[in-house]
């Protein structure tokens, strides 16, 4: 319990810190103006949503080789937890295209990718509750998960080349669109300060399921006798 | 593994040949999702022509979610699915047909509507019928695969129905919008070929294939 | 029926069985010989399905192993051909008889699939109904094109889920008479079975399952004759 209190303040202290840089320590963007600061929230948030959807393609991996029910909770935590990102990208889009563009929602390859991927893993939790039986609930949704995940990049390549309807993006757009150093510093650290906010979440939804997973042992046990 | 595949594709072939009841849905459900299109925006229109690319894919998009549906189910009925795993030498076989007999299940439907659609929505499809053949193959042989896989996962589950567009039709997004991609520039006044498309579809097959390769045998576990 | 050419008999070990938190079959150690015919009894739920299911290959024991043994009881090289009736009927009802037995004989690699085919369709005694479709049949017809489908690798080891459902007493005097055939020329046989019958008498060995556990075993103590009709109380 006390080390959890620790961790949680120390990524809290992180999170403050990723705030304060990207406010004060990280330059205004000349044309977008102060708006663009939300760009080390939305971006940081997405890099961690798939950080976390691979660490569910881990679990659901490691599920089909060993079957252990550990692998299991593996998955479902760190789908919910990338949602929980996912969701924060999809919310901080439109909030930072409104001001810019005019408009809230523009069909960009990225913002829609990431939708796309969002609704694959709404499917995978929506998956796992209409399964009953626990061993084949993880079995099935670790295979879809597998599916899922190795879609991705599939999903991205089609969007970007033939589906995208907005200028050049702003990192990781080829040589043109160069970061200043300081604004890349800032945003490694607000990645950091959210990996270590799913870490977080990720261990105290992995201890919940673990005694959720226990407790439906015994509820089974004692309605099968 | 080859004589498998060829002697589980005949029997897909013969019930379905036998009863043609998915064969005839899949195409009256086509047509009326065309129809019902027509009405909401004006297939006369110069316009029209850009439409018509990606409403044939979600027209077949659908109709495919739909069609798939009893792959794994039929074998639930009379346990059927425990027959095969215990004939089989290799489970990838039984994939391997049910994809086939699918892809050409959905490629007969779509060769099909395509005259009524040209008529529908005055769009030529003959000049360019040959190219047009290749992206629906190559496309339905995705949706096949992909649907295939899935069907296996959503026959476990409750709300059966309703949970394999859930899960196929997201997954399917780099299909539809490769697929579509390349039918537009096929129907487009001075029709091309949008080769990067093609490779990008023949990739995606070549993936979810390896994958059902791969990880196959533990659809088929109970 | 001519002899077995490879007896095989099955050593199960320690197996379990979880479904979720419920147990199917808790530390099942059991070994069969070869040629032996073991009736396994127990009411519903007490694991037989599990076992027999397991024993196929079908399901995948939570933890355990399922060995099959040669004639000396050494662990066999590769793997003897199994034959499988269960609950299902396991064949395809928009298939015609034949159809169903040439498929299934052809999938597991049997040289010549339609004269397999017309022997078993001769022997199941649905030889002049070999071109309906298996919609058409009666449950005891359906339960023959099983029995049938089983057969068609003349397999050394036979498992049964309650073959004799559906059956009307001539079919069960029938299946009673193929089983005592195939026992004689040393197939391995476990079937589950409800109380005594024509079938039951053909056993060499009975078990008792109750509740996912073996509780009684002729082997080891009681009469066949106790265990089966225990259950049928």
């Amino acid at each position: 319990m006390k080390k959890h209190a620790l961790a949680s303040a120390v990524v809290f202290l992180l999170l403050g810190a990723a705030a304060y840089g990207s406010l004060f320590v990280a330059p205004t963007e000349k044309t977008m103006g102060t708006i663009q600061r939300i760009f080390y929230l939305h971006v940081s948030s997405a890099w961690t949503g798939l950080t976390a959807f691979f660490i569910c393609f881990i679990g659901n991996l490691m599920y089909v080789w060993r079957r252990e029910p550990r692998w299991d909770w593996v998955g479902i935590c760190a789908a919910e937890v990338g949602l929980v990102f996912t969701t924060v990208v999809l919310v901080t889009g439109p909030i930072w295209a409104h001001p810019v563009w005019g408009i809230w929602w523009t069909w960009d390859a990225r913002l829609t990718s990431t939708f796309v991927l969002w609704l694959l893993y709404v499917a995978y939790l929506l998956l796992r509750t209409l399964i009953e039986e626990p061993d084949r609930r993880a079995l099935f949704s670790a295979l879809f998960g597998i599916f899922a995940f190795i879609d991705v990049p599939l999903v991205f390549g089609s969007i970007r080349w033939w589906r995208t309807q907005h200028p050049q993006p702003v990192v990781m757009g080829g040589s043109g669109s160069g970061l200043e150093p300081t604004m890349w510093y800032v945003l490694l650290f607000s990645w950091g300060a959210m990996l270590s906010l799913m870490a977080l979440l990720m261990r105290a939804r992995y201890d919940f399921e673990a005694v959720r997973g226990e407790m439906e042992l015994v509820r089974r046990e004692a309605e099968g006798l | 593994m080859l004589s498998n595949t060829t002697a589980l594709l005949g029997k897909e072939l013969r019930t379905e040949f036998r009863s043609r009841e998915l064969l005839t849905t899949t195409v009256v459900f086509i047509l009326v999702i065309v129809v019902l299109f027509s009405f909401t925006f004006d297939p006369t229109s110069a316009e029209s022509r850009r439409f018509a690319g990606s409403l044939l894919w979600l027209a077949f998009l659908f109709a495919a979610s739909l069609m798939l549906q009893p792959c794994f189910l039929r074998e639930q009925n009379n346990d059927t699915l425990s027959a095969l795993r215990l004939s089989v030498a290799d489970p990838f076989a039984i994939f391997v047909a049910k994809l086939a007999a699918n892809t050409l299940f959905l490629l007969l439907t779509e060769v099909l509507m395509l005259p009524v659609f040209s008529i529908l929505f005055n769009v030529p499809v003959f000049p360019v019928f040959g190219q047009l053949v290749v992206v629906l193959f190559l496309g339905s042989l995705g949706v096949s695969i992909a649907g295939t896989a899935l069907s296996a996962i959503s026959a476990q589950a409750r709300m059966r129905e309703l949970l394999l567009p859930l899960l196929l039709l997201p997954l399917l997004t780099p299909v539809l919008v490769a697929s579509t991609y390349v039918t537009i520039g096929l129907l487009d006044r001075a029709p091309y070929m949008e080769w990067k498309g093609i490779g990008f579809l023949a990739t995606f097959d070549v993936v979810f294939l390896t994958a059902l390769w791969l990880f196959g045998e533990y659809l088929l576990e109970e | 029926m001519t002899p077995v050419d490879s007896p095989a008999g099955i050593r199960f070990e320690n197996i379990e069985k979880r479904y979720g938190g419920l147990y199917a079959l808790r530390r099942v150690s059991l070994e069969i010989a070869a040629g032996e015919c073991v009736v396994l009894a127990g009411r519903n739920g007490s694991g037989k399905t599990t076992l027999l299911r397991i024993a196929a290959g079908l399901v995948r024991p939570s933890s355990g192993s399922v060995t099959f043994l040669d004639s000396g009881k050494g662990p066999m090289q590769g793997a003897p051909k199994v034959g499988f009736v269960g609950h299902a009927t396991m064949v395809y009802d928009e298939l015609t008889a034949e159809e169903n037995l040439v498929l299934f004989a052809r999938l597991l690699g049997i040289a010549e699939p339609a004269d397999r085919a017309g022997i078993l369709l001769a022997e199941v005694g649905l030889d002049d109904r070999r071109s309906s479709l298996v919609r058409t049949f009666s449950r005891g017809m359906r339960q023959r094109m099983a029995i049938a489908r089983a057969l068609l690798n003349q397999p050394e080891v036979l498992l049964l889920d309650e073959p004799a459902t559906g059956l009307d007493p001539q079919g069960v005097s029938w299946l009673a008479e193929t089983l005592r055939r195939m026992r004689d020329a040393g197939h391995t046989i476990v079937m589950s079975l409800h109380g005594k019958s024509e079938i039951s008498s053909l056993a060499t060995r009975a078990v008792r399952l109750e509740a996912g556990s073996v509780m009684a075993d002729t082997r080891t103590g009681g009469s066949l004759s106790s265990i089966l009709t225990f259950v049928g109380a």
